[in-house]
């Protein structure tokens, strides 16, 4: 074996990522052993064997990888795509299955509430449901496309060797981390930011990593012009960067111990919340996946982009209005007024660059509005589009205070949420993931066109019964609890107001069924067509199509 | 005109063909909201009131309240009542700046499944609390609330308290040597034990200026060590309770903003 470490096999990536590897070993070894609190020593655990599996997978890769040279910049990376594709859909199940449990949780609480297993509770389960759909089905979603379009529009391999591979990995072993933390109760409790520390500065070096792939590879691009779907990714992670370290900083109380304390407190810490949560929301789920519809939407239907001018206005001001929109979310707290005023003038104004972004995606399908008809993932990633317009439109609405003030704390909320995270991300997601899934694995066609009819019409169901029954609960809920009596007395308890969202729940948890089952379709749709197989309706119309006869 | 537009748009190549040049420029546009919205918070004297009562949470409080967030209450119960006649009247007086000052981080929550607990102490008894929080619909037929028997189980542990109140002491809340070298005798006092409870108000009533404002009982009514659910009890029971609003003239100039 020590031969083979001749000097030219060594691959520095390897070595690199192999080092940090190992002080991530002696580090969660040293963790494991001095852990203050039982879920520490847990997470030490799970650093420690995930380190000790990275080495070990990266030294076999190393020693017995036939392949030379390595990471051959003449073909793509596409393993990456794969892997990535492989993790949106998992953990997209698994997100969309815990949103499931927990609409029901609040629909029937007799029936699922569990008072011996503290751990299933709704308080636990839903940073895990968020998290798991955002972070995990979002991520790894914005991480595979971005990688797979970084490499198309440069022309040029993924840099960095095995550095793409560490963030992949790292980003689960993240989001591992994460998940395991909330249900042995380990968070800050800042919605969207919860993990610890710990788990907060290995975001911080994956995510710097991830960062500096994406920069490497453009600058080794082999077009002049930086692509515009390039833009979004890149205002994406590196914004993102800048909120999670800010947001999150924090001193643990103890080295060996999962809890920290954040250094902001009371109106200040509000603030940074929501300057991070609102834009979680702007970079992560809108600048991110407006990356993916910039090359999905014109690849799939072959045409250009509509408007290379409206895209230029469109990115600067998005990410300079976006900003400054987190205020909306404390209205008539006790943040200063002028603060509450400045967000909710911004997120007004943010109406317009947002349909500024729909109106370039749509219209891109000029000249090819048949395909509508013809594709159904073209129908996908059209309705994400009009879905983001909705949201786009309905969230300026909810942020005028007066609005705020009767959907602030409601269902509503909930509502404007999944409108957007269901329609727009989800939909997006899911006509990307499409796309490649057919591209990387370099079939023809997708497995089966009508299945992927049947996941569009029975999530866009969902979605409906969803977003309407939340308005209904949400607006209901709103009106009740500031309703007066002809006395002049509260008109309801608030015990009234929950019991009479009974119905709305049962239809939400109805709708996410329906999306869940959705995304469980195209999962087999996926599988088959990484397969390669061809259905049997096809098969015996290929067999009966007349052999060709050779001239005579 | 058209061709003005054009040498304008022309200009973006330098963002689209340097790298550097488009990454700070992004980093320059993202960071101006910010740093507006978010500085001045730190400096303008007038973001948060001057009033009388505040004081830090006694180490059972902490205690409490750890809890509280360990079991992610805030993702269904806010702290924050907006000065609404709605609100004011089913929750009490709306909630001020200076009454999350010590909470790192605040926990306003952003979404009321259940009731807003901002001024939920002393509106209901312990034995109440203690009855609901292991079956909530045992007293609340409707409620959709999870059911938190297994806290009643749950010996409460106190071994990380005092690196807690030491971490807070150092970014700025007012605990001092002798009430973190205390902590442990006074969180067994509050919670009714056979410990010095004067040396626990006295450490406490001082920094909040007025007396009383540390309840002191077997929150849980169980005899024994304490329990986590004497700690969430006791949590509860002093939320939106420290303000003296007597003193507190909510018109004056200063406490506009």
């Amino acid at each position: 074996m020590a031969a083979a470490f001749s000097r030219e096999r060594i691959d520095v990536s390897t070595f690199a990522v192999g080092f940090l590897m190992l002080v991530v070993l002696i580090l969660s070894f040293s963790g494991a052993a001095n852990a203050a609190d039982p879920a520490f020593r847990a997470h030490a655990f799970l650093f420690l064997i995930a380190s000790a599996v990275g080495l070990a997978g990266l030294l076999g890769w190393h020693e017995l990888s036939e392949r030379q040279p390595r990471f051959d910049k003449t073909y793509y990376e596409e393993g990456i795509v794969k892997a990535g594709i492989v993790a949106t859909m998992f953990w997209g199940i698994a997100g969309f299955l815990v949103g499931l449990i927990i609409a029901l949780q609040l629909t029937f609480p007799n029936l699922f509430y569990f008072p011996e297993l503290g751990w299933t509770n709704f308080g636990r389960l839903r940073p895990l449901h968020t998290s798991a759909v955002i972070f995990a089905f979002g991520g790894n979603a914005l991480i595979a496309t971005s990688f797979y379009v970084v490499q198309r529009t440069c022309r040029t391999r993924l840099a960095g060797g095995m550095w793409p591979w560490f963030v992949f990995w790292g980003y689960q072993l993240f989001i591992v981390i994460a998940a395991t933390g909330y249900l042995m109760g380990v968070t800050q409790s800042k919605e969207y930011a919860e993990p610890e520390w710990y788990a907060d500065i290995w975001l911080t070096i994956v995510w710097v990593s991830y960062l500096a792939v994406f920069v490497a590879t453009i600058l080794r691009r082999k077009e002049p012009h930086i692509y515009v779907a390039n833009w979004f990714y890149l205002a994406f992670i590196v914004t993102i960067a800048l909120l999670h370290v800010v947001n999150s900083l924090s001193i643990p109380i103890s080295l060996a111990g999962s809890r920290s304390v954040s250094i902001f407190s009371g109106v200040q810490s509000a603030l940074i919340q929501w300057w991070y949560g609102h834009n979680a929301v702007g970079f992560f789920l809108t600048a991110g996946f407006l990356g993916i519809m910039y090359y999905f939407i014109p690849k799939r239907v072959e045409r250009p982009v509509w408007s290379y001018r409206l895209s230029i206005v469109h990115f600067w001001s998005l990410i300079f209005i976006y900003i400054w929109a987190g205020p909306h979310h404390l209205h008539y707290t006790a943040l200063p007024q002028w603060a509450q005023t400045l967000g909710m003038t911004f997120s007004i104004m943010l109406w317009m660059p947002s349909w500024g972004g729909m109106i370039n995606g749509l219209m891109t399908l000029s000249g090819a509005w048949d395909k509508l008809r013809t594709d159904p993932v073209v129908r996908m990633l059209v309705v994400s589009v009009a879905f983001y317009g909705m949201a786009t439109f309905e969230g300026p609405v909810m942020s005028v205070r007066e609005v705020n003030a009767l959907s602030h704390y409601t269902d509503w909320g909930i509502g404007h949420v999944h409108s957007g995270a269901l329609g727009w991300v989800g939909f997006v997601t899911f006509g990307a993931v499409y796309c490649m899934t057919q591209w990387v694995w370099k079939r023809d066609r997708l497995y089966s066109n009508t299945l992927v009819e049947w996941h569009f019409w029975i999530a866009t169901i969902g979605i409906v019964l969803y977003i309407t029954s939340m308005w209904v609960s949400g607006i209901m809920e709103g009106l009740m609890w500031r309703a007066y009596n002809q006395f002049g007395f509260l008109e309801y308890s608030f015990i009234e107001t929950v019991s009479a969202k009974h119905i709305s729940y049962i239809i939400r948890a109805l709708g996410g069924g329906l999306y869940l089952t959705g995304a469980l379709i195209m999962v087999y749709n996926l599988v088959r067509t990484a397969r390669g197989d061809v259905p049997a309706a096809e098969r015996r119309r290929l067999r009966a199509m007349p052999a060709i006869q050779p001239a005579e | 005109m058209a061709t003005r537009q054009s040498k304008l748009f022309n200009k973006h190549k330098l963002f689209e063909r340097h790298t550097f040049v488009l990454l700070l420029g992004i980093l320059v546009v993202v960071a101006i909201g910010g740093l507006i919205e978010i500085v001045p918070l730190f400096y303008l004297k007038n973001t948060i009131e001057k009033v009388a009562g505040m004081r830090p949470y006694t180490p059972l409080e902490l205690a409490g309240q750890n809890i509280y967030i360990r079991e992610g209450c805030n993702t269904c119960h806010s702290q924050m009542i907006r000065p609404l006649r709605d609100e004011v009247e089913r929750y009490g007086h709306y909630s001020l700046a200076a009454e999350s000052m010590y909470d790192h981080p605040f926990q306003w929550g952003s979404k009321r499944t259940g009731p807003d607990l901002a001024r939920v102490g002393g509106k209901y008894s312990d034995d109440w609390h203690r009855d609901h929080l292991i079956d909530p619909r045992a007293l609340v037929p409707e409620s959709i609330m999870p059911p938190y028997a297994f806290l009643a189980g749950q010996a409460l542990d106190m071994s990380t308290i005092q690196d807690q109140m030491r971490t807070l002491k150092f970014e700025g809340v007012p605990y001092t040597t002798p009430m973190i070298d205390a902590a442990l005798d006074n969180a067994m006092a509050q919670a009714g034990g056979d410990y010095d409870v004067e040396a626990l108000r006295k450490s406490y009533d001082a920094i909040a200026g007025r007396e009383g404002t540390v309840p002191v009982r077997n929150f849980d009514g169980v005899d024994g060590a304490p329990t986590e659910l004497d700690a969430l009890i006791a949590y509860l029971q002093m939320l939106g309770t420290l303000v003296d609003f007597k003193t507190y003239e909510a018109d004056d100039l200063s406490n506009r903003r």
